[in-house]
């Protein structure tokens, strides 16, 4: 086949281009695998019988808004890593904010500290299972991620899985937040984004064999 | 180089509205620049430059909806480019894959090469490959130009399969070429 006949062939009865493709895709897999999630937090580990009283905590929602900005950033990433050519620093230093934060207020909080009381602020008494728990939710949201960047245009494979990961990961991160006793800001400073590097590693390494065109 | 990318861009937005004349051209004005592109960068593998050319306007085609209209189509087209280029060259093992440079996305704009080479590789065998609820349909309506309605009635599928054949058949066609490189 010659390239002309090529593109006549291409061109032919090529109808017009539904340009809200990749929102929608991505719009999917956040609500399928995250409706997943919710059930199997709801069902394998329960949501906080306190949660009433933990409402009036103002950590609480601090925690949220973190997964919740973590989740932001890394949709704005994921998102851009699915486009060629779409610029990705911006979102990338987005995903930094978050984190930053929560890591100067855990230094407030360590430094305000009693040096028994510093080791309760970084483990809690649940760092055994916070990352694992995380990463186990992030898994249907995860699988759901590498689906929507599939029918997209990733062009480097291993940095679009990584970002499918620390979506699936924050998103996973804020489900379980209802089920989590923890409030310490050392606490969410490491176990949380622990847990979300996990699928992220999953991520780098599934992209270059997943996410092929 | 702002004229031929302002006329592309012009070409492509009428396109992806639905009006296939623009596509044509849009393909045809691409089709050369790439051609151009690639064989400055293609020095060692001559031969190989025009089932590069082929490889990405398929490739172009078949992602055209991952283009954000917000977004200059040079970075786009150059971004498939490359990824296609470094792909294959990667596919033949070839240590020019490590040093592509990255830098000037309006690289490709520069040279169009309107002559087209000879192939390698004859994509209407590939075609011949696919299945027929996916040959089919790219047989009567992008060869043969019929409507999905008639082309429907012809494959005694569905109007919403034919669509989907072509578009599956397509991709298909672009992971044939991975496999036989």
């Amino acid at each position: 086949m010659k390239t002309d006949e090529l593109i006549a062939m291409l061109a032919t009865g090529a109808g017009a281009v539904d340009a809200g493709a990749a929102r929608r895709r991505f719009t999917l897999a956040l609500a399928l695998g995250g409706t997943c999630a919710l059930v199997l937090m709801a069902v394998l580990m329960g949501v906080r019988a306190d949660l009433a009283r933990l409402a009036l905590e103002p950590m609480f929602w601090t925690k949220l808004a973190y997964c919740a900005a973590l989740a932001g950033a890394a949709l704005a990433l994921a998102v851009r890593m699915a486009r060629p050519g779409a610029r990705a620093s911006g979102a990338a230093s987005m995903l930094a904010a978050p984190l930053l934060v929560m890591w100067l207020l855990a230094v407030v909080a360590l430094g305000g500290a009693a040096g028994s009381e510093r080791e309760a602020l970084v483990f809690g008494t649940t760092w055994r299972a916070c990352a694992f728990s995380i990463a186990f939710l992030s898994l249907p949201l995860f699988g759901g991620l590498l689906w929507a960047m599939q029918g997209l245009a990733p062009t480097r494979p291993a940095l679009a899985g990584a970002a499918a990961g620390v979506l699936s990961g924050a998103a996973a991160a804020l489900i379980y937040s209802l089920h989590c006793p923890e409030l310490g800001a050392p606490f969410l400073g490491i176990w949380y984004p622990l847990g979300m590097l996990i699928p992220a590693a999953a991520g780098a390494l599934a992209g270059p064999r997943l996410l092929r065109w | 180089m702002r004229e031929a990318e302002d006329r592309l861009s012009g070409q492509f937005a009428r396109a992806l509205a639905g009006d296939a004349a623009a596509y044509r051209e849009f393909l045809a004005g691409l089709g050369a620049l790439l051609r151009g592109f690639l064989r400055r960068r293609m020095e060692r593998l001559p031969d190989d430059i025009e089932d590069l050319v082929q490889e990405t306007l398929l490739a172009v085609h078949n992602q055209r909806h991952t283009y954000d209209p917000g977004q200059p189509l040079t970075a786009w087209v150059h971004a498939i480019a490359r990824y296609k280029l470094v792909d294959f060259l990667r596919r033949r093992g070839s240590r020019q894959a490590l040093d592509q440079p990255l830098d000037d996305e309006e690289e490709w704009l520069h040279a169009p090469e309107s002559e087209a080479m000879g192939t390698k590789r004859d994509l209407a065998a590939l075609l011949a490959r696919l299945p027929d609820r996916q040959r089919l349909p790219i047989v009567h309506m992008k060869l043969e130009g019929l409507s999905a309605a008639e082309t429907a009635r012809r494959t005694g599928m569905s109007e919403s399969a034919v669509k989907v054949g072509v578009h599956r058949g397509l991709k298909a066609l672009a992971a044939l070429i991975r496999e036989e490189t």
